[in-house]
Order: structure tokens, then C-alpha cells, then sequence
């Protein structure tokens, strides 16, 4: 078997970059990677059911915003604190994947992708439509009374970083540890050739509706973090923009990798940080890297750098 | 010794919009013997294991595995159940590497102690003389090599029951030669029907024989009865089978 | 107003609304009938013909006529070209493979809004109708002296409306022409049942597909043109096209042209009808699922037939 040493070194190593990060970088790039973090748990909830199970999904959206409304519906209207909101959260985007995947997983391919877009475009409309509660496309503000935990404020720059940072390193190492395990295994198993998995005696449609409930649940995470951390919950996190990114931070970074969705995230963050700052056409620089992910560098960032010689590369 | 039925057929049917694919054909498996499917192209036979193995739902019939009817079993659970199946056009998993396409083969049974896993998987890719590409990605192997690593998972599923569709298609005579003793080798403990249209291969391996002709079973037994079956020239259209 | 005429006026409503969706959604899927390709893009090119209009009609000046006549010129025959140049340099180089090619077209979708809004601007444009005369329409009723004819208030349409219905109808005759008694049609309808067999009979399936590319754009440019004098155009004007555009070709069958048709009819009018009773936003909820169902568990469409 191959040296697993390696990776653990490097995922260990990341942390600690992310952990020095934090003493060295400007005040602005604080606030930046605290947010990095965040979205990269949705980046690598997502690259669990593409990179590695190999379903394009159009509709992650719903399952962030499954989870950030989650939290803050349940903060705002029934005055729960952070962790039962936080695990109803889960629930949340947990159930809702698993009435998702049951019927969107009967589909394949291109089917598949605007299923999940319809049901994603569904839920989003289902937000503007209880506009007494979600406040529509204006959305609501998590008031800074309601996020605290044991005593801290979550809304001071330090402690939003740690508490992004501490939830990002729990996320990344479960899941570098499932895609190890023969779970993960079974899902790339699926990924590379279906119905040879199939007739290797692996139940391929259970196996799939898992991968997109984990999946889920993790996207989820990263939405009640967001509105945890940054104390804002609007439409526009349900919308298909929302749901074109993580296909985007995943493809950039490389999919099936798991430092890829990370590295994606940061690219693509800064990337339109800096064209933001000269045009409010911003989005055009995604839909040129997205134009040239797919036509010259399908693999990503990683998956190139695992091509070109660094194959031990996790 | 009597001989057990392992895996047995009755009357499976397969009508695809009026064009009849099989028509009540009868099989029964000896176990630990090798039955060999034999038949012209478009006979049928594929559609025959494809119903075994619950890749296709036959139309009517029944299919039994050691006297209990898994007709309604989607193909995953035969597969649980005992069963291997390596496929006509070669099936594995090309992006990963030959150890893990083993490793997810005996994964099923074994995946829960790592040790014993490993132990099997280098025992297979030992027994098949791939354990020095273990590393290797599956993808990039020759053709004949991803032949064998398809082979090499079926044995690592350790099945009662092995079914091969056309397994020496497209081998070198030496690559043939290596199939024939492994099969003989893995014989009396295995179960195996093999499609196959290499009649050395049929006639070395064989214990008995069944001809498909026109979905329909035209002839059974030996490979000496067969080969003197009047009805199965025909069937190939008049040029002896080369033995 | 009472029911019965009001009903009147949401079906002519739906009835523009279907006009347009059917030029629309006849684009989406002649492309995806003869590529086998999801093209994401489509919604933009549509916007695209709605921004292009307005910069012809305000070029032109004089008589919004001049202006109108000369968008349903370019607008569609520009769009086409940008179509098929994506088609050239970016279609072509993933193979059509249907993955890809979604992903690739999402983006082409950000390049051309994002570069509307840079050139264009966040405004949304009006463009003058050639003409406008407001239509009174009667409605019959049995009153007290027996059967009537009554002119309600408010019940009423405008001449150019009436003339996108009509237009839209044309257009379709005009490419229902194309497909079945021309040359043309014949080596697209080769190429959509079977592409290696065409190209090994000389077809130039290549070229065959960016002209399919080009041509469905140019469908959804024509729509637009024939919309903005209702509707403004605005960069972000493609999301709803292409939805309803995605709504029509799945209900009709992927690919199944008389099917869209049939299907861009049924949407447009219980759109235009469903709106005009009940909340906008509850219609699209109900709309989006039900198609979201029709696709688990009916994926050759609710008027395609099933492929054994």
C-alpha cells in the first residue's frame, strides 16, 4: 500500500498553516480566510458526491441554505441557542438530502443534474415564498445576543476564525479519514465504473443516497456556520449561483482530492476579491475559468499537480 | 458422489418486443465442475447469464442458488450471495490501482479486518502474477493484463459460483494456456460456467457442455458428445468448431 | 370584470407568453434533439437578442418600425454567429460530452451576462413597438334582453401582442417547412438519428452542429426581439427563459420538437392564466416540483414514449 504517512503529514501541515495564518495575515485577510474555511466544508461536502462518487449535482444550494435557514429560523423564531440550533442545522439538510437523493438518485447524468437543479430552484422559491419569516431576498440578521457559546462572543474576529477554523479541521479530517476508508473506496469504486461495482455485490443505490446525505449534512454544516459566524441568512445563498460555485471551487482545485476543494476556494475567493475591485462584473471571471477548467485543465489544480509526478498527492 | 445442484435454471425466458432471446432454457450447475455455453453469435447466451445474474429480468423462468429461488434478487444480492461475474467487454476500474481494484472485489466479505483484506488481495495478485503492478494503474495496463486483473477480482471475491463471459477473447495462446491452469487450479472448490467460443479452451476445461443455438438449448453433455453432435455442426453453419 | 372575460384576457396573455416560450424552447431543443447536448447558455442568448434589439432600434433612430425591422434582421443573425462560435471553440473541443458540456455552457452563461453588464449596463432599456393600437374585444353574454354582445371595460389587447402571436405561429410553419421539405432538414434529421452513420455518408456533422447551435440561439434571439417591446430588456432577463424554456422540452419529451410545441402551449397559457389568479410565486413552486417529478419518474417526458 502506498505510504500514508504523506498525506497525513500534509493535511496536519495545512492546519498548522491555517493556524499560523491567522498571527501573520492583515486584519482583512483574517475576516477572508475565515470565510475561506467556512465555504471550503461546502466545497468539500460537494467534491464528496462529484469528485468522488462522481454525481453532478446543479443544486447544492438548497442543502447550504437547508442548513444556514435551519439555524437561523430556529434562532430568530424559537429562540434556540447555537448547538441545538446548529444540530437542527443538520437534521435539516440531512433530511432533506435523503428526500432528495431517494428520488433524484432514480435519474443518471444529465437528468440528474437538472433534477437537482429543479428541486434546489424549488426550495429557493419556497424562501421568497414564506417571506414573513425568511424576509426573502433581503433576508435576516442572527443578532449578535444569540451567537455566543459557553460564554464567548463568536462575533469578534478571533473568535469567528478559531471557531471557523476548528469546525473546518474537524470537516477535513473526517473527511480525508472516509474517503480512506472502504466507504470512500466503494463511492470512487462507483465514480470509475458503476456496474462493475454493482457486480462486485456492493448495493450501489444505497451506497450513492449515503454519499449524498453525508454530502448534505456537510454542505448544511457550512451554511449554519455561515450564518453563525457572519450573523446574516438571505435567499441569495439558496440561489443557483450558490449551487454553481462549489461545482466550480471543486473543479478549480481539483475533484476527488481532498486538499483540492480548499485550494479552489481560495483561488477562486481571491480571484474574484481582485476583479471585484475594478468591475461589478465580477462573475465573468468565473465563467472564464470554468470555460478554460473544462477545456484545458479538467483535473484541477491538484489533480494536474497528481498527474505531473506528485502522485501520492491524497 | 451425487452431484449438488449449485445454481440451477428452469424455463428462463427473455422476449425483447417480440423477438425471442431465450426461450425456456433449463441449466443446472454441478458443483465444483465446469460447465462450459457454447453457440453461435446472437445464440443468446449472454442474455442467459445476464438473467442468471440479475442484469436482465427475464420474462419468465426461475432461477435457484442452492435450492432457494433468487428470481427476485436485484444483482447486488446474488453477488452477495455468492456469485462472481466478469464481463464480456472487460470491466474494472481503470482509474485506480490494481491493488484496489482487487481490494474492492474482496472488500465485501473482508473489508472489516484490514489485515486479513491485504493478506487476500497480494494472495490473488500473487496467484494471477500482477502482485509487481500492484501499484499500478489499472487504466494503463495492456489488454491482456486488465483481462486477467478482471479475472483476479473475481477470484478475490472468493464466489461459489463463477460465471465468465468469454473470458479469452481477445488473449495470446500463452496468456490462453495461463487461464486454462488457473481454472483448472480454482476448479473443485469454485463452481464455474464459462461462455466461451475458444473450443481448446472447452475441450481442456469442460467437464460438460451446453449448446445454445437461437435462444434455445440445442444440445448438452460432454465435450466428446457434443463434438459428435450432428445438430450442433449445423448449428455453426457447417464449419467444424476447431478443436 | 366578471370571470368570463377576465379569463379571456389571461388566455391572450398566455397566449404572448406561449408565443414566445415556443420560439424559445424550439431552439433548446433542436439542440438538444440533434447534439444530444444540455446548452445552459441558452437563456443568455436570449437576453442577448433583447440587448441587441435595443442597441439596433436606438442606432437606427427614425420610425420605431425602422428600429424593429432592422433588430428581427440582426439580432437573431449576430446571436446566431456568437452561438456558433461557441459551438466552434468550445462545444467542439470537449467532444459533446454531455458533462462538460453543461459545465462549459455555465460558464459561457456568466460570460455573456457579465459582459452585457459591462458594455450595457445594469439598466433595463425599453424598445418602442412598431405599433401599438389598443384592441377593444367584445364578450357575449345572455342579459336580461336575451344574447349580447358587451364591450368590458379593461378587456382588451394590443395590436403588436396580437402580431407576436401571429409571428411566432410563422416562424414556426417557416421551420417546420425547413426540417421536413428541404435539404437542410434532411441532413439534420440524418445527423440526429444516428451522427457516425451521417458522417460516414458525407454529412459534415461538424458544421451540421453549429448551425443547429446557431440556429437554436437564433430562435431564442428571435423571441426576445419579439419581446422587448412588451418587456424591457435587462441583463439578467435569460433565468426565466431558460427555465420555462427547460419546463416546455422535459414535459414535451427531450428532443421531441412536436412535443415542445404542444408543451410551450400548454406552459404559456396555464402560466398567463395561473398568474393572472394566483400568486406568481406558488405557481413556479408547484411548476418547478411537478417538472422535477416528471423527470424522476417520467424521463422520456409526459408526451415522449418510452425507448425499449
Amino acid at each position: 500500500m502506498m505510504a500514508s504517512r504523506k498525506p497525513l503529514a500534509l493535511h496536519l501541515g495545512i492546519l498548522a498553516l491555517l493556524l499560523v495564518l491567522f498571527f501573520v495575515l492583515p486584519a482583512y485577510h483574517v475576516g477572508a480566510f475565515s470565510r475561506i474555511m467556512v465555504l471550503a466544508i461546502y466545497a468539500m461536502g460537494y467534491n464528496l458526491l462529484f469528485g468522488y462518487t462522481g454525481l453532478l449535482s446543479l443544486g447544492h444550494a438548497m442543502f447550504f441554505a437547508a442548513g444556514m435557514y435551519g439555524f437561523g429560523l430556529t434562532t430568530n423564531l424559537t429562540g434556540f441557542s447555537v448547538i441545538p440550533a446548529f444540530a437542527s442545522a443538520m437534521l435539516a439538510a440531512g433530511l432533506l438530502a435523503l428526500g432528495v437523493g431517494y428520488l433524484a438518485l432514480r435519474t443518471a447524468g444529465v437528468a440528474f443534474m437538472i433534477v437537482t437543479l429543479m428541486f434546489a430552484q424549488t426550495v429557493y422559491l419556497i424562501i421568497l415564498y414564506f417571506g414573513t419569516y425568511t424576509r426573502g431576498d433581503e433576508g435576516f440578521v442572527v443578532q449578535q445576543a444569540q451567537r455566543q457559546l459557553a460564554g464567548i462572543d463568536l462575533t469578534t474576529e478571533t473568535a469567528r476564525y478559531f471557531t471557523a477554523f476548528i469546525l473546518f479541521s474537524v470537516c477535513f479530517l473526517a473527511m480525508a479519514k472516509l474517503v480512506q476508508m472502504p466507504f470512500g473506496k466503494r463511492l470512487i469504486a462507483i465514480r470509475e465504473n458503476e456496474e462493475r461495482a454493482r457486480m462486485l455485490g456492493y448495493d450501489v443505490a444505497n451506497l450513492k443516497l449515503r454519499a449524498m446525505v453525508i454530502s448534505g449534512v456537510f454542505s448544511g454544516v457550512a451554511g449554519a456556520s455561515y450564518a453563525l459566524l457572519f450573523g446574516y441568512v438571505g435567499a441569495s445563498f439558496a440561489g443557483v449561483q450558490y449551487s454553481i460555485f462549489p461545482l466550480l471551487w471543486v473543479l478549480l482545485g481539483g475533484a476527488g482530492t481532498t486538499i483540492g476543494p480548499l485550494i479552489g476556494v481560495i483561488f477562486m475567493f481571491y480571484l474574484i476579491d481582485i476583479s471585484s475591485g475594478w468591475t461589478n462584473a465580477y462573475m465573468l471571471v468565473a465563467g472564464i475559468v470554468l470555460v478554460l477548467l473544462t477545456l484545458f485543465a479538467p483535473q484541477g489544480i491538484v489533480g494536474t499537480l497528481r498527474k505531473r509526478g506528485v502522485a501520492w498527492l491524497p | 458422489m451425487a452431484a449438488v445442484n449449485v445454481l440451477e435454471a428452469k424455463g428462463l425466458t427473455k422476449i425483447y418486443g417480440g423477438v425471442e432471446a431465450n426461450v425456456d432454457v433449463d441449466l443446472h450447475l454441478d458443483q465444483g465442475k465446469i460447465t462450459a455455453l457454447i453457440g453461435p453469435n446472437g445464440a443468446g447466451k449472454s442474455t442467459f447469464v445476464g438473467m442468471i445474474s440479475g442484469r436482465i429480468a427475464p420474462t419468465r423462468g426461475t432461477v435457484y442458488f442452492k435450492g432457494r429461488d433468487i428470481s427476485q434478487l436485484p444483482a447486488h444480492k446474488r453477488m452477495q450471495l455468492g456469485m462472481a461475474y466478469t464481463f464480456q467487454i472487460t470491466s474494472i476500474f481503470p482509474g485506480l490501482s490494481v491493488y484496489d481494484n482487487v481490494a474492492l472485489a474482496a472488500g465485501l466479505r473482508l473489508a472489516h479486518d484490514k489485515q486479513a483484506h491485504d493478506a487476500k488481495v497480494h494472495a490473488v495478485l500473487d496467484r494471477i502474477g500482477l502482485d509487481d503492478r500492484a501499484d499500478q494503474t489499472a487504466g494503463d495496463l495492456s489488454y491482456g493484463h486488465q483481462r486477467v486483473l478482471e479475472i483476479a477480482m473475481g477470484l478475490a471475491q472468493e464466489p461459489e459460483v463463477f460465471i465468465l463471459d468469454e473470458p479469452t477473447q481477445g488473449l495470446s495462446e500463452t496468456e490462453v494456456d495461463a487461464f486454462i491452469a488457473l481454472m483448472k487450479s480454482i476448479a473443485g472448490e469454485t463452481t464455474i460456467l464459462l461462455i466461451e467460443h475458444n473450443m481448446r479452451v472447452v475441450a481442456a476445461l469442460a467437464d460438460h457442455v451446453t449448446v445454445l443455438d437461437q435462444g434455445r438449448v440445442l444440445a448438452s453433455g460432454t465435450f466428446a458428445e457434443i463434438h459428435a453432435n450432428d445438430a450442433v455442426q449445423a448449428a455453426y453453419l457447417g464449419s467444424t468448431p476447431h478443436a | 370584470m366578471d370571470f368570463g372575460p377576465h379569463l379571456m384576457l389571461a388566455s391572450l396573455e398566455g397566449a404572448v407568453i406561449s408565443a414566445i416560450l415556443v420560439l424559445t424552447a424550439m431552439g433548446l431543443s433542436l439542440v438538444f434533439g440533434v447534439m444530444r447536448v444540455v446548452n445552459v447558455a441558452h437563456g443568455e442568448f436570449f437576453m442577448l437578442g433583447a440587448v441587441l434589439a435595443w442597441v439596433v432600434s436606438t442606432t437606427l433612430g427614425g420610425h420605431p418600425a425602422i428600429g424593429f425591422i432592422g433588430a428581427l434582421i440582426v439580432a437573431p443573425v449576430l446571436v446566431g454567429c456568437i452561438a456558433a462560435g461557441v459551438d466552434r471553440f468550445v462545444l467542439k473541443r470537449v467532444n459533446y460530452d454531455a458533462d462538460r458540456t453543461i459545465v462549459a455552457t455555465i460558464g459561457v452563461l456568466y460570460i455573456i451576462q457579465q459582459s452585457t453588464l459591462m458594455l450595457y449596463g445594469p439598466e433595463a432599456r425599453p424598445v418602442q413597438p412598431p405599433f401599438n393600437t389598443r384592441l377593444s374585444l367584445p364578450w357575449f353574454e345572455f342579459g336580461e334582453n336575451g344574447f349580447a354582445m358587451i364591450w368590458p371595460w379593461g378587456l382588451s389587447i394590443t395590436s403588436y401582442k396580437l402580431f407576436v402571436i401571429f409571428a411566432a405561429a410563422a416562424v414556426l410553419v417557416a421551420l417546420w417547412l425547413l426540417l421536413t421539405r428541404t435539404r437542410i432538414g434532411l441532413i439534420m434529421r440524418a445527423t440526429q438519428q444516428d451522427s457516425d452513420t451521417a458522417q460516414a455518408f458525407g454529412v459534415p456533422v461538424g458544421k451540421v452542429y453549429s448551425w443547429v447551435f446557431g440556429l437554436g440561439a437564433g430562435l431564442a434571439a428571435l423571441g426576445a426581439v419579439l419581446v422587448v417591446p412588451i418587456q424591457q430588456a435587462h441583463y439578467l432577463m435569460g433565468g426565466d427563459p431558460l427555465l420555462l424554456a427547460f419546463i416546455v422540452v422535459i414535459i414535451g419529451g427531450l428532443g421531441s420538437l412536436p412535443g415542445t410545441v404542444i408543451a410551450a402551449l400548454l406552459i404559456g397559457m396555464s402560466d398567463g392564466i395561473i398568474s393572472v389568479f394566483f400568486s406568481p410565486t406558488l405557481a413556479k413552486i408547484i411548476a418547478t416540483f411537478l417538472v422535477a417529478m416528471v423527470l424522476v419518474f417520467r424521463p422520456q417526458g409526459l408526451l415522449g414514449r418510452a425507448e425499449t
